[in-house]
């Protein structure tokens, strides 16, 4: 058993870094201007500003990486969410936290438009930030009062509802020039993610997934609740803040750039904790960050070809993807309750 | 006397400012079993969660191997002092294996990976409490008492001085609870762990218990040896029994008597009788017995639940003057039952009785 599990883990993850590098090749030679692969490579290499470089370079490679980046990182937020909550559905668009980033990140855009000013990535992660904190501190606030995780989930869909609809109302008195952009956005897409933001979203995310892959040991003790969890020597409420943290930061990342994208942070880990056969964070925090990249890659490419020239919003397809999964989590964890 | 490995001294535990229990003073020493008992409600669990430092103490301290709890790192408590809870868990996909192979925290390095050491450290563990058979079986798949059976597990592979369990037989069949505290004991005698536990079992608590602390009222009630707390009626004071009685020699208890006018008398004797008190009991059926030794078998039992008892002093024949008053009894009964066929010197008055009876109609 130790021994397969071990082989079961490397090829899963083997698998999983494949799919991820398959897709983002085909994320950047496909679209309206087919490319082929020699040709994406070329463009890759190459320092001509062909029509190919330019296509690859300004428009198709960012939002590749985008989608990779941010699709790890919500996934890896999700996961992060249901270890806190010990519920398998819990992710940052059901509990309302990418709506309460959008909220902010859409307010904080609407401001400083009728000033004139754009605001750099830095400011809007902080936004989105501050967004997804208010959220989770609502949630907080609720899950100490709810007693059951289906209560917790109805609770987080319902202030992402709220959150949606003061977003909905603030767009509708925005300035005619900025709806377009806003709507775009508030609907969720990679497009429209410049090279010159790529640093901001690597780094955040590299420090923050780090930082999760980090708290594993404690956070696989925490799995057991947090009366052996203390037993064995962690400290909650440090672990506790850390995790709110890192989950936060993380979609906030994601809302502040593509939107909210649903459905991820849910339907990845438990793909992840089903392939794998396990939950341990050691082995799920850098599968589930691998295995979002890979998700929201093919999502991003089906949402731009599937009726191209027109895009589809992102979460169009992961919804279409994720809700059936985040249904089989909830399924499988009755049957299992039922079983034992 | 070895020095105890963990004390309590003036302590009061409870929640915020609520105090649950007060005036706890104990010392537990390596390789001691204690056990502490009282009614629901009492405040077992909170002493528990105290002294294994999951909950700061009111006032008074609690100190381990001489150290303030309060001052230790939460790291070395864990390393000294290991705990079974009664609340079930419920982690996503984890076999028995990785449950106990989380009890080798403390040990393991950033990340947490076990070394050679410590898989050997987990398999001894799940060895020695039977578990082994379920190393890869999903934790949410296995009943509540193999559950309780893992915890266990873990909390042996922590390795820890103290091991704290809160009702660690509850869940268990009576085979396994005895396997359990003697596993314990084991533990105990080879490891020289010394064992905090509650239990609801008063029969194994008094077996298996160096020591015992009773919780009433808010309050440590008593600390003692079983023999101390197992003596007169101090169980039955201690727990309020009003519905039955307890027999503090064998530990068990008696379904509550039926009063009345007896309607069945029973000559018993040698524990024959104690069958069909039960019996009488259940139906309804209040009942005379005797004429029984005080230090029958069946003594303590017949008293618990005959309506009208006829005893004679121990080791000494029946007198004239028993068999007199037991006659008078029988004659207003109905039925009479005798459950002894043995007749010796001791109980020859009750085959006066019997044959006195035969006489007159049938038994």
């Amino acid at each position: 058993m130790k021994k397969n599990r071990a082989i079961r883990w490397t090829l899963g993850m083997t698998v999983l870094i494949i799919l991820t590098a398959v897709f983002f090749l085909l994320e950047i030679a496909g679209g309206t201007a087919d490319l082929s692969l020699g040709e994406v490579l070329r463009a890759l290499t190459d320092d001509e500003a062909t029509a190919a470089h330019i296509i690859v370079m300004n428009i198709r490679l960012p939002r590749a990486i985008a989608a990779a980046l941010l699709g790890g990182a919500l996934a890896v937020s999700g996961f992060l969410l249901q270890t806190f909550f010990n519920n398998p559905i819990a992710g940052p668009y059901v509990l309302g936290i990418s709506s309460g980033a959008k909220l902010t990140v859409a307010l904080a855009m609407m401001f400083t438009m009728r000033q004139h000013i754009l605001l750099r990535s830095g400011e809007l992660v902080g936004a989105a930030f501050a967004g997804s904190l208010l959220s989770m501190g609502l949630i907080l606030l609720l899950s100490g009062r709810v007693k059951n995780m289906s209560q917790l989930i109805i609770a987080g869909v319902m202030i992402g509802y709220i959150c949606s609809a003061a977003t909905e109302l603030a767009v509708t008195f925005a300035d005619d020039a900025n709806i377009v952009n806003l709507h775009n956005w508030s609907m969720g897409s990679f497009s429209g993610i410049s090279m010159d933001k790529i640093p901001v979203i690597a780094v955040t995310i590299a420090l923050a997934v780090t930082a999760a892959f980090l708290l594993s040991k404690p956070m696989g003790a925490y799995q057991l609740g947090e009366s052996y969890a203390m037993n064995l020597g962690v400290d909650i409420k440090l672990l506790k803040l850390a995790i709110i943290i890192l989950s936060s930061i993380l979609s906030a990342c994601v809302t502040a750039f593509a939107g909210p994208v649903s459905f991820v942070g849910v339907a990845v880990p438990h793909l992840v904790k089903s392939i794998f056969g396990t939950a341990k964070p050691l082995i799920v925090i850098p599968a589930s960050f691998v295995g979002g990249a890979a998700f929201c890659l093919a999502c991003d490419l089906i949402a731009r070809t599937l009726f191209a020239p027109v895009e589809l919003s992102i979460s169009t397809i992961t919804a279409v993807f994720g809700a059936p999964i985040v249904v089989a989590a909830m399924l499988s964890r009755h049957t299992k309750k039922r079983g034992a | 006397m070895e020095k105890a490995v963990i004390a309590a001294g003036g302590l009061s535990v409870g929640y915020g400012k609520r105090v649950v229990v007060n005036g706890l003073d104990f010392e537990v020493c390596p390789g001691e079993i204690l056990t502490i008992i009282g009614p629901n409600g009492a405040g077992k669990t909170t002493v528990l969660k105290s002294i294994s430092a999951q909950l700061p103490a009111i006032s008074g301290s609690i100190s381990i191997k001489n150290n303030d709890v309060g001052r230790m790192s939460l790291n070395d408590i864990s390393k000294t002092l290991a705990v079974c809870f009664t609340g079930r868990i419920s982690p996503e996909r984890m076999t028995c294996e990785d449950i106990v192979s989380a009890g080798r925290y403390p040990y393991t390095g950033r990340l947490g990976l076990l070394s050679p050491d410590d898989r050997r450290i987990v398999s001894e563990a799940m060895e020695l409490t039977g578990i082994s058979p379920l190393r890869d079986t999903d934790i949410n798949c296995i009943s509540d008492g193999q559950r309780q059976t893992v915890m266990l597990a873990r909390a042996i592979a922590q390795q820890p001085e103290v091991l704290i369990l809160d009702e660690p037989s509850s869940f268990l069949d009576i085979n396994n609870k005895l396997r359990l505290l003697s596993l314990l004991r084991g533990l105990a005698e080879t490891r020289n762990i010394a064992v905090v536990q509650t239990l609801h079992e008063l029969d194994l608590a008094q077996r298996f218990s160096d020591k015992i602390l009773c919780i009433k009222d808010n309050k440590a009630d008593r600390v003692g040896t079983p023999e101390e707390i197992f003596s007169g009626d101090y169980i039955s004071q201690l727990y309020g029994i009003t519905y039955g009685t307890f027999h503090s020699l064998f530990g068990t208890a008696e379904a509550q008597k039926v009063n009345g006018e007896p309607q069945v008398f029973v000559i018993g004797g040698g524990g024959s009788g104690i069958p069909v008190y039960r019996r009488l009991q259940r139906q309804g059926i209040p009942f005379a017995a005797g004429v029984i030794h005080e230090n029958d078998i069946e003594y303590p039992i017949a008293r618990s639940l005959a309506a009208e008892l006829i005893s004679e002093k121990a080791f000494e024949p029946i007198s004239d003057e028993k068999i007199a008053y037991a006659r008078g009894i029988m004659r207003k009964c109905r039925e009479v039952i005798c459950c002894t066929e043995k007749f010796g010197t001791m109980n020859m008055g009750n085959r006066v009785l019997l044959e006195e009876y035969r006489g007159k109609g049938s038994v």
